[in-house]
């Protein structure tokens, strides 16, 4: 799974001084590392790889080694403002009950992931293959992205659990927005970034 | 023992002995008169006493932690994996104590001892001792070494249990705490080896209802028993078949009741080795002591209420293969810091080596350990805990 440092700096805009995060899939740290410098958070990340887990200890965070598979249980509900999970969604099992557990324990919840309905990814299933794009850059049989959607497929399980959509932003691998990508977000968009919370 | 120490050894060690002449009462509700700690140092303490790091030893572990006594040494300390310079903890950076608890056999206060009362070793008529006594002795011989505030305070097992201990009997005396392989209370199924352990050591001809001593004895079959059962819980089966297999030992069935299998034969010399340094009394006061710990007792079964008050941050680690106190029962400890919202980390090291892995230089493990005590070492100056 990649990390954009771009991406991150959209999601750290939307979170608000002092407040308290949970960051699934956390990585080394570095959203957590730089909301505490810049913004007072405090929170923990969850990491299942053990070599993230060291760097992100370098780094200074509280990180909890977990397989979010197993869901959230050892967190009481409404203790963070935000749960964030960044290109992680499309990795877990139960993409569904992860998103429930994420507004359980947090007030809002943050989540990117890579768009399929992107042209590139339908342009490739047309010509009769799985995509093998920059974003996802896996071969069918060897990739952790087992749980793929587009926009509209989010939307229509926000729209089933009764999640509000707060923001939506589009915007391809460099992190740029344009123009077709807000007039057309799931045929330009290669990743998406939403905030939501329970209605 | 190699001719030359390797460098990375903190080299030849002398053990120290403190006699502490003010009374310690004891959770038993007895009173220890005078007692004296048997400790080992490594590392130098700084100007302003903030870069000492406590050790916590196991069950059958000392105050010998790392080093060598003598160039004669078969052997180094029991943790050397994780203790000398660039080691974990660092001791070009961290002055180390690691004392024998009281209770032990190997010079702290104990059975052994001599009963200023009676004239004779206390043997059996020594007071059950609980992890709660152990970390106010602990806490006064910190403050014999002019320690007000542990950078950490680290123990694996049984250690880590007085590490958790700590956080809550003198919490602002501690800036972190590594619990590894640790658990917040033994289940039924830990007394039960316990039990069985303790059984076989009374249940000895020679054990004398603990007077063994008076009868130039020791309960030789007993501990050898007790000793062969903890060991094969601090294994795991994966590390049994990796190390033993089927293989017998002399490459055929014999046919009688002696040793046939390599982890017969290993397990036997296990116990032998350890009935010569260990004594049987202390074993009983370990085993109880673990049994006892239950922190959330006092708190209304919360652990999350018993460690409120808790001020270190908190590593805690856990093994996969550690069927002892595996990492459901870390998990625990790590719940109920969340509740608290501690600043916690935990990781759940990938081995195949059973409890014991704590002791066992696997790559993941140290390199956790390694940056964790590396923050302890950048923040040895923040006055305040957490």
């Amino acid at each position: 799974m990649i990390t954009l440092r771009p991406e991150l700096r959209t999601i750290a805009d939307w979170i608000t001084a002092g407040s308290r995060v949970l960051d699934l899939g956390c990585g080394d740290g570095t959203l957590l590392a730089h909301l505490r410098d810049t913004r007072q958070v405090h929170g923990y990340g969850l990491e299942i790889d053990p070599a993230n887990i060291v760097k992100a200890i370098d780094n200074g965070i509280y990180v909890i080694q977990t397989d979010l598979d197993a869901g959230l249980n050892e967190f009481e509900s409404a203790t963070f403002d935000y749960v964030v999970m960044s290109q992680t969604l499309q990795a877990v099992h139960y993409p569904d009950r992860l998103l429930d557990e994420m507004l359980r324990v947090g007030r809002e919840g943050i989540i990117t992931f890579p768009n399929f309905g992107y042209w590139r990814n339908r342009l490739q299933l047309l010509a009769g293959r799985m995509p093998l794009t920059r974003t996802l850059p896996h071969t069918w049989y060897n990739t952790p992205n087992i749980h793929l959607c587009t926009l509209h497929d989010f939307q229509d399980l926000c729209a089933e659990k009764q999640f509000r959509i707060l923001e939506r932003t589009v915007v391809d691998r460099a992190h740029r927005s344009s123009l077709p990508m807000r007039l057309m977000p799931n045929l330009m968009g290669e990743i998406a970034l939403y905030r939501i919370k329970r209605r | 023992m190699p001719d030359t120490l390797p460098a990375d050894s903190v080299g030849l060690v002398t053990p120290q002995k403190h006699a502490f002449d003010a009374p310690l009462e004891l959770d038993c509700g007895r009173t220890l008169p005078a007692y004296e700690l048997v400790y080992e140092t490594y590392g130098k303490l700084n100007a302003d006493a903030s870069n000492a790091v406590l050790i916590c030893h196991a069950l059958s572990g000392d105050h010998h932690a790392a080093g060598y006594h003598s160039m004669e040494d078969r052997k180094p300390g029991w943790w050397e994996t994780c203790i000398g310079p660039g080691k974990p903890i660092d001791t070009d950076r961290f002055f180390v104590v690691s004392s024998n608890n009281l209770g032990g056999c190997r010079g702290s206060t104990g059975p052994m001892s001599i009963n200023p009362d009676k004239g004779k070793p206390y043997g059996p008529d020594f007071p059950i001792v609980t992890v709660r006594d152990w970390v106010r002795s602990q806490a006064r011989l910190a403050d014999v070494l002019g320690i007000q505030q542990w950078a950490a305070i680290v123990g694996g097992s049984l250690g880590g249990m007085q590490a958790m201990q700590w956080t809550i009997d003198f919490p602002e005396r501690l800036r972190h705490a590594l619990l590894i392989a640790a658990a917040p209370k033994l289940s039924a199924q830990n007394i039960g080896f316990n039990e069985v352990a303790r059984q076989a050591i009374m249940s000895d001809p020679d054990f004398h209802e603990g007077h063994y001593y008076e009868h130039k004895v020791i309960p030789r079959r007993g501990l050898m028993l007790a000793r062969m059962l903890g060991h094969i819980t601090y294994l795991s089966d994966e590390s049994m078949r990796a190390k033993f297999g089927r293989e017998l030992r002399e490459g055929k069935l014999k046919f009688g009741f002696d040793v046939d299998f390599q982890v017969e034969s290993y397990l036997r010399y296990q116990g032998q080795v350890f009935v010569e340094k260990f004594d049987a009394n202390t074993y009983l006061l370990m085993t109880k002591a673990l049994d006892y710990f239950d922190p959330a007792a006092d708190y209304n079964d919360s652990l999350s209420h018993a460690l409120a008050s808790a001020q270190a941050e908190f590593l805690v680690l856990s093994f996969t293969s550690d069927w002892r106190f595996a990492p459901a029962r870390s998990r625990e400890i790590v719940k109920a810091l969340l509740d608290n919202r501690k600043k916690v980390t935990y990781a759940e090291i990938e081995a195949h080596h059973g409890h014991d892995a704590f002791l066992m230089p696997i790559k993941d493990y140290l390199d956790v350990f390694h940056s964790y005590m590396a923050r302890v070492a950048t923040r040895l100056h923040d006055n305040t805990a957490s």
